[in-house]
């Protein structure tokens, strides 16, 4: 027994022993049979291969003497290539471009409120909107240099050309950018330091100049998807024309309204931020209001984009029917999918925050069955849209439907369907807006139930002229139906503010009931984060989808793209670049916050007592969210405040 | 649709009705309901891709209706936490417990023994075409192409039935063997074809090309096809090499005739 333990003991350690010993024996055969140099022999001078080196080095440099200047056409990014070099910081450029000329626009708006309302809590909340802003403008021109620096390193030729077109633009477009820069820091740092009206002003031209810069940063873009005012060879015949080209008022038209919606979304998004950090009620109160705010603001925007963007689309289908049938029933058309179902998110997300918020308004218990059947709605319309008309299938299942696109569902893939969806989406999220509205106020006007009446009428009749053209768009030609989504647009657009304008009356001394701002589940916050995060993401792959539609051109048409990123990349690819690129703009937009943020900590020094700044923060909190039950809200862990019509949008 | 199953469906909303029963069995039963529907209910099977993709819209739009309210959340939440914690669930979560696993063992079991597939493809049906073709050594520009005796409809009707009469010749001379007797893609030669040829038949193939379009793909057939959508693996011949220009011309006034379509027309370039 002892000797089997001893032999337990023993063999591991022999076994170990052979395996390194022989590990040695064999690095050693290894070494003594590799290829050892002979000792150098230095007194002698010259050998054949000394000699031969010497000739190499002198052939070398007159080589480098007689080098004939060479423009390089390309250069190559280690690893990722150039093409996702600078498709990544270009994206990152415009994301923040986009939120930087957006938060101005919105921030003016809430602060005429404030001015023409005598609402201190408008002035305030703008305020907080500009303090992102800062940081952000500084990223903006970063990444900004980043992408002219790339243009000139990475494809020289193509940026000299584009200098050939668009020279007489550039200095105008660093003026403006100057002008910029000192509109917006007297903007934020002037902020009750002018008299309110010299500061609205500046607001203003802050708004003038950065759209300005837009529309001319718009025309180089859009050049290149449609080319105008240059000769067949591309020698430039008319700047102007190069600048009014084909996609140019399309895309001004689009990216103005979805820059204020993305910048709504990420305002939104901060605020939510905010209120999971915050510590006491009237902070939640007051960040519970800026989400509301910054949501409110990225749908009223998001409801008139679709419209914009098919304009855009029929512009690029117009332009060329290659471009066209590439982007909608070619290469690109399943990216379009993932639009359908992340535009759908954002409506489901946009919908179900409007419901929760429902929940910190007296009174809107009666509203609550509503919102079963606009959920049926939204949802049906969701489905539609995100219907394929050519349907990923295994063989067995093309062979069973004849063909790609399914005989039932295939009239779902189709335009008619798509923009009877769209149009109902948006008629149905107005409709939980105005129930929203609606909780908190019980009007008091005598006609009040024909009013109602009237909306309902109203609202009736824009959903018959959507499915009535909807349905007749599958017995029309082409052409034809391509008109009938003017009607469509028409009848929602009209709805909308013919009940709006109905509401306003109606609602004049209306008895309104308590909003308690802060209290909301988390989830609400989760949603605008959510919403934020989607927003971005359809703008990276849109973004894509623009630009890539030019294949493996530059200019489409006129420069082609040699390079080697020339080719479309997978669909896998792009997304995946899309995700990064919005990981990283979330990396940066955190920082952003983070830093904002800053101002209203305590200081280093003095941190067991509130420093002056945060003391003035917390005033500013409770006169903002407009607290008046201190007691109820300690109970409550929630805020009570009267909602006067202040608080809603 | 096949009526017996939505009754069914139906029928079993109803029964869940009249027996008032909780939140939680009412998602189940949305769920399954739904599925069911989709899986089930057409004549001609969903893909599962669609399935996949309208149940993913389903969950998403039913965990919004449980979360936009504390009652319903708490209505879901509560019979969950008392299945969870309370004793006597205990042989019933054991069994949960045991069931989860055994259904992931029974799917890679079925999945791993039934026989091998090609994966789902999405083929790009209309690739784009390229902004300019040569055909019978005719250059031809795909902006501004369009059938030339087109106008014959209105300036010429008789004529136009002469070039109609000519396109049906050459239809069921050469392509009727793969598109079918009715262009419903349904030829005799199906059966040795993947994919199938197009089904003309189908409101989303003629009515939104332009006859350009129809020109382009009959004239260069598979070979002519960019690698946008690969892999092509169409038997479509380049029927340039067959037919002369004013044949594909008439044989596409045909199509649209046969099939009652009306092509898509050029768009107005104008600014």
């Amino acid at each position: 027994m002892r000797n089997r333990k001893l032999l337990l003991f023993a063999v591991p350690i022999l076994l170990f022993l052979a395996v390194a010993v022989a590990v040695k024996t064999a690095f050693f055969m290894d070494d003594s049979l590799s290829y050892k140099a002979p000792v150098a022999i230095s007194e002698v001078d010259q050998t054949p291969r000394s000699q031969a080196l010497e000739d190499q080095a002198e052939a070398q440099a007159e080589a480098d003497r007689t080098k004939p200047y060479e423009e390089a056409e390309y250069r190559e990014v280690p690893v990722v290539g150039s093409r996702t070099a600078i498709w990544v910081i270009s994206q990152l450029h415009l994301l923040f471009a986009a939120f930087v000329l957006a938060v101005p626009i919105f921030a003016l708006i809430i602060e005429f409120i404030g001015y023409k309302t005598g609402d201190k809590r408008y002035d305030a909340l703008a305020y907080e909107f500009t303090k992102l802003l800062s940081v952000s403008f500084s990223l903006t021109a970063t990444f900004g240099a980043a992408l002219t620096f790339m243009l000139l390193a990475l494809y020289p030729k193509f940026t000299n050309y584009l200098a050939h077109v668009f020279s007489p633009t550039f200095l105008p477009y660093v003026l403006l950018f100057f002008a910029e820069a000192g509109f917006l820091y007297a903007y934020y740092y002037g902020w009750g330091k002018f008299s309110p009206r010299v500061h609205l002003f500046l607001g203003l031209m802050l708004n003038v100049v950065g759209t300005a810069i837009m529309l001319i940063a718009n025309a180089w873009l859009t050049f290149m998807t449609s080319p105008a005012g240059i000769s067949e060879s591309g020698a430039l015949i008319s700047t102007w024309e190069a600048v009014a080209n084909y996609t140019w008022m399309p895309i001004n038209i689009h990216r103005i309204i979805a820059n204020v919606a993305f910048g709504g979304s990420i305002a939104g998004a901060y605020a939510a931020f905010k209120f999971l950090q915050a510590k006491t009620d009237d902070e939640r109160a007051h960040y519970d209001w800026m989400g509301y705010m910054g949501n409110f603001i990225a749908i009223i925007a998001l409801l008139p984009l679709p419209f914009a963007g098919y304009w855009l689309a029929s512009e690029i289908y117009a332009f060329s029917q290659t471009m066209g049938l590439t982007m909608m029933g070619g290469a690109f058309s399943w990216l379009f999918i993932i639009q359908a179902i992340l535009i759908g998110n954002l409506f489901l997300f946009a919908n179900w925050y409007l419901w929760l918020g429902m929940g910190r308004i007296e009174g809107a218990e009666r509203f609550r069955p509503f919102i079963k059947y606009l959920l049926i709605v939204v949802t049906l319309c969701f489905a539609v849209w995100a219907t394929p008309r050519s349907i990923l299938a295994t063989v067995d299942e093309v062979q069973s439907m004849g063909g790609s696109s399914h005989p039932s569902l295939g009239y779902l893939g189709v335009m008619s369907a798509k923009n009877t969806a769209v149009n109902i989406l948006i008629l149905t999220t107005f409709i939980s807006f105005m129930l929203y509205r609606r909780s908190g106020k019980i009007p008091t006007v005598s006609w009040a139930k024909k009013g109602n009446l009237m909306q309902f009428g109203i609202f009736a009749a824009a959903a018959f002229t959507v499915i009535f053209f909807g349905v007749y768009g599958y017995f029309v030609e082409a052409a034809v139906r391509i008109k009938f989504s003017i009607p469509q647009v028409l009848s929602v657009l009209l709805a909308m503010i013919l009940v709006s304008v109905i509401d306003a009356f109606m609602l004049r001394n209306a008895k309104t009931t308590k909003i308690r701002w802060g209290r909301i589940s988390p989830m609400s916050q989760y949603l605008l984060i959510l919403l934020a995060v989607t927003f971005t993401w359809l703008m990276g792959l849109m973004g894509y989808v623009r630009s890539g539609l030019r294949q493996h051109w530059h200019v489409y048409g006129v420069i082609r793209d040699t390079s080697p990123g020339a080719f479309t990349p997978t669909l896998g690819y792009a997304t995946q670049v899309v995700s990064v690129t919005v990981l990283i703009f979330f990396a940066l937009i955190g920082l952003v916050f983070f830093l904002s943020g800053l101002s209203g900590k305590k200081s280093f020094e003095t941190s067991k007592d509130p420093s002056p700044a945060r003391t003035a923060q917390q005033a500013g909190f409770a006169a903002a969210s407009g607290a008046v039950a201190k007691s109820d809200s300690q109970i409550s862990g929630g805020n009570d405040s009267s909602t006067g019509g202040g608080m809603q949008a | 649709m096949k009526i017996g199953i939505i009754l069914l469906v139906v029928a079993a909303m109803a029964l869940l009705r009249w027996r008032k029963v909780g939140m939680l069995t009412w998602i189940a039963a949305w769920l399954l309901g739904i599925f069911v529907l989709i899986r089930f209910g057409f004549t001609t099977p969903v893909p599962m891709s669609v399935v996949k993709l309208y149940m993913g819209i389903l969950a998403s739009a039913l965990i919004a209706y449980i979360f936009s309210d504390a009652q319903r959340q708490e209505q879901v939440k509560s019979p969950l936490k008392a299945f969870l914690t309370e004793k006597k669930f205990a042989p019933l979560l054991g069994l949960v417990a045991i069931a989860i696993p055994t259904a992931v063992a029974a799917n890679i079991y079925f999945d791993m023994t039934s026989p091998a597939k090609p994966p789902a493809f999405g083929r790009t049906v209309h690739p784009a075409p390229p902004a300019q073709i040569n055909v019978l050594e005719t250059d031809f520009d795909m902006a501004t192409l369009d059938n030339p005796y087109r106008h014959l409809e209105t300036d010429d009707p008789a004529a136009f039935q002469e070039r109609v009469a000519n396109g049906r010749v050459v239809y069921y001379k050469n392509c009727f063997y793969c598109h079918g007797d009715l262009m419903a893609g349904d030829g005799m030669f199906i059966h040795g074809l993947n994919p199938i040829p197009t089904n003309f038949q189908d409101q989303g193939t003629l009515p939104i090309l332009q006859e350009s379009f129809v020109f382009w793909r009959i004239a260069k057939g598979a070979p002519g096809l960019p690698e946008e959508g690969g892999p092509w693996d169409s038997a479509m011949p380049a029927w340039e090499n067959f037919l002369t220009e004013d044949e594909m011309w008439d044989v596409i006034l045909f199509l649209y005739d046969f099939t009652g379509a009306r092509p898509r027309a050029l768009h107005d370039l104008e600014h």
